[in-house]
């Protein structure tokens, strides 16, 4: 742990992940196998970066319910470009750098939140993407495209059967998942 | 009779090939419906159409592997995982782009009857009249009057939905109850309405979804499924409607995986005597002989035949004596219009998703209106509040964000433009004899481009959506323009055109071919100008039309 901790304390110096931290890091920890773009324990961490993103409470689910982590783990691999996946994967393991899983909750809110308003510089673009965009967009995406998302934070009907043009609304009811 | 005789054989099984088969077999005359691809059973074979979102592995966006084996269709919105087995394997049949053309196909049963958007209009005299007053092209050899009883017909079989609006350049019909607009939509359509003393309309889009059932057929559900195929049979496509129509009188017979090479032609009587095909399985060849033959293998593909049938007597093809077999072809150039944000009516909503919207009927050059290029275009468009895909800059993560997203957000207003693209004889479709697809049959070769008639009236309908919704009360108005580009209409039209001269045109005002009058050709090749609305309702009240003049031909053996 003193490792991470200082390692942590560099990050925070620098304003930002250590690169090669994971070989500093690699002294406590088995090495992790990779499949394919992922390495095991990929899907966990995404799952809780979802989560944080789009937290489950008050009997809605949040997006670790959604199994947000194998989503994005099957979109990045099949649909995205390599240039994109390079971007992406780059990004988990500066997640993994600034040991994200070992987080308190809300070290993770704030680490995101200073990520999300980082990705939101105009210098980030479609010709230079930051990872967190697409995180927040898989999470965003996948959760309320699946069925705890679609079923429980949205209303989803398969079969509607007629059409109101006029339905009141009130602040608070839910959207329609499609 | 023998096996491979029919009185009438259609080559092509979509819109308008199912539209032949129904009325030449309602008529009493065996048919043979030759389709090149696979047979899709309705209902049975629409298999991702009860599926929910979280069903599709990749909720229903591409993979880099469809966007590979689909570069073409990876050009616009088909290219997606919900329906892709309804699009045509581009490595097996590859065309030839001379200029960028998006040709997005299918080859099935059913043809893109199961994929197309519904929209369905008539024409009016305004329009078969253009090309003689404008001296574009040549002249309709039809006008009004002759098509809206074939415009009836078809209406009240396929089920059009629509409201009377007493419009000159867009006729009414009989259609069944029309779909409400939403609230918004309503409001919005009064001030245009009230604003544009009817000069210009915004009217419910008129569309080949049921709002009653009809025989076989439920109304409309509202499920927005339509292009994975509709369990209800809720909108007109050869498989809910004029398929199970002709199999019905027992005298059609379907033949998928057939893909027709030729049309067979005897040069001392001047007819045809069938087609040969290509067995798409087993590469086999197979004859088969008629009394007379419809060619409704679309626009591109059914020129791609002729121009493939009777070499021998005429070297560019069958119906090519005029010098217009594979020339003139159209669609509606598109991708272009604007949107913006509608203030208040945060405690309204909608139910049901409504495979429709709301349609802006051509004004331009009309009633008046005049413009630096001729003819015009429609709008399509809609209102809606935004979902979850919004961004909420003022939130960054957390259950805020989730809760936020989890509500409808601001009400939003969009319409894009249709334009008519004039028949040009320099946009064509040729035989490319040095590339063959995976039967080792030469392709159609597509050189066609907008041109300046086009381009002045895109700038309009960019300019004309920003200045009506602006004039309407949105705000944010913002204009929008994409690619310049044909195919992506998906309305190929021309390559056949009717005409009053054998000289200039490849088609009598019958739909028959000069050449050989037992060939007719009902698909959009026929069209010999292009209008700026949805073009399957012309191509069904055509094929019928054909049809039944094809059997009264008959019957005086004339044919």
């Amino acid at each position: 742990m003193q490792r991470r901790e200082a390692l942590q304390r560099v990050a925070v110096l620098l304003g930002g992940t250590v690169i090669g931290a994971e070989a500093f890091l690699s002294g406590c920890k088995t090495p992790a196998r990779k499949e394919g773009l992922f390495y095991d324990n990929d899907v966990a961490m995404m799952d809780e970066i979802g989560e944080t993103i789009l937290p489950g409470g008050n009997g809605v689910p949040g997006a670790r319910d959604a199994k947000i982590g194998e989503f994005m783990k099957v979109i990045v691999t099949d649909c995205y470009t390599p240039e994109d996946q390079d971007v992406f994967t780059k990004g988990l393991k500066a997640m993994r750098d600034a040991q994200f899983m070992d987080l308190t909750p809300q070290q993770r809110h704030d680490l995101l939140v200073k990520l999300d308003k980082e990705a939101r510089d105009p210098k980030y673009n479609d010709q230079n993407k930051h990872y967190f965009k697409m995180l927040k967009q898989l999470t965003i995406w996948g959760y309320f495209s699946s069925e705890p998302g679609a079923t429980k934070a949205l209303r989803y009907i398969e079969t509607p059967g007629h059409f109101d043009g006029n339905l009141p609304y009130k602040k608070g009811d839910k959207a329609w998942a499609t | 009779m023998a096996d491979n005789h029919f009185d009438a054989i259609v080559v092509g099984s979509g819109i308008s090939g199912g539209w032949a088969a129904k009325e030449l077999t309602e008529k009493g005359l065996t048919v043979l419906l030759l389709e090149r691809g696979r047979n899709i059973e309705h209902v049975k074979d629409y298999v991702n159409a009860t599926k929910a979102p979280w069903d599709f592995p990749h909720r229903g966006s591409k993979t880099q592997q469809m966007i590979k084996n689909y570069p073409v269709l990876n050009r616009d919105y088909p290219l997606n995982e919900t329906n892709l087995d309804y699009w045509t394997n581009e490595q097996e049949s590859p065309y030839t782009e001379v200029h960028r053309f998006d040709w997005f196909r299918g080859y099935h049963v059913g043809g893109r009857s199961l994929m197309w958007g519904r929209q369905s209009y008539r024409w009016s005299d305004l329009q078969f009249e253009a090309n003689a007053k404008e001296g574009i092209g040549v002249d309709w050899p039809v006008r009004y009057a002759e098509i809206a009883p074939w415009y009836d017909h078809v209406e009240k079989f396929a089920g059009i939905s629509g409201s009377k609006e007493g419009l000159a350049q867009l006729p009414d019909g009989q259609f069944m109850p029309a779909m409400d607009m939403n609230i918004v939509e309503k409001d919005l359509a009064g001030r245009f309405n009230e604003h544009y003393k009817n000069h210009r309309k915004m009217i419910i889009g008129r569309t080949a979804n049921i709002t009653e059932p009809l025989p076989g057929r439920t109304n409309c559900q509202y499920r927005d499924k339509c292009w994975l195929g509709c369990p209800f049979g809720a909108y007109f496509s050869t498989q809910s409607s004029t398929l199970p129509a002709a199999m019905a009188t027992g005298k059609l017979t379907l033949r998928p995986w057939a893909i027709v090479t030729r049309v067979l032609y005897d040069k001392d009587k001047k007819r045809a005597t069938g087609v040969e095909i290509l067995d798409a399985e087993t590469n086999k060849t197979y004859t088969y002989n008629s009394k007379i033959v419809f060619l409704n293998a679309s626009t591109i593909n059914t020129a791609w035949l002729l121009m493939n049938s009777a070499t021998d007597v005429w070297p560019d093809g069958l119906g090519s004596s005029s010098g217009e077999l594979g020339h003139n072809l159209m669609d509606h150039h598109l991708g272009v219009g604007a949107f913006g944000q509608v203030e208040g009516y945060e405690d309204k909503y909608y139910y049901g998703r409504r495979a429709n919207g709301i349609y802006i009927p051509h004004f331009a050059n009309l009633f008046g209106d005049k413009r630096d290029y001729i003819r015009g275009f429609g709008y399509q468009g809609g209102a809606s509040r935004e979902g979850w895909d919004r961004d909420i800059a003022e939130l960054s993560v957390g259950v805020e964000l989730r809760e936020a997203l989890s509500e409808p957000g601001q009400w939003t207003f969009g319409m894009g433009g249709f334009g008519e693209t004039l028949p040009y004889h320099d946009n064509k479709v040729t035989l490319d004899k040095t590339r063959k697809d995976k039967w080792g049959l030469n392709i159609p070769a597509i050189d066609a481009v907008l041109r300046d008639n086009e381009l002045k009236m895109r700038k309009d309908m960019q300019g004309d959506a920003i200045e009506m919704l602006t004039t309407i009360g949105l705000k944010k108005v913002q204009g929008f323009e994409g690619n310049a580009v044909l195919g992506r209409g998906i309305h190929e039209m021309g390559t056949c055109r009717m005409g009053k001269d054998p000289k200039t045109s490849v088609l009598n005002k019958w739909n028959q071919v000069w050449d050989a009058p037992n060939v007719f050709v009902t698909d959009g090749s026929f069209m010999t100008s292009s209008n700026c609305c949805n073009p399957s309702l012309s191509y069904m009240a055509f094929t019928a039309r054909a049809a039944n003049h094809a059997v009264d031909e008959l019957k005086k053996m004339n044919l």
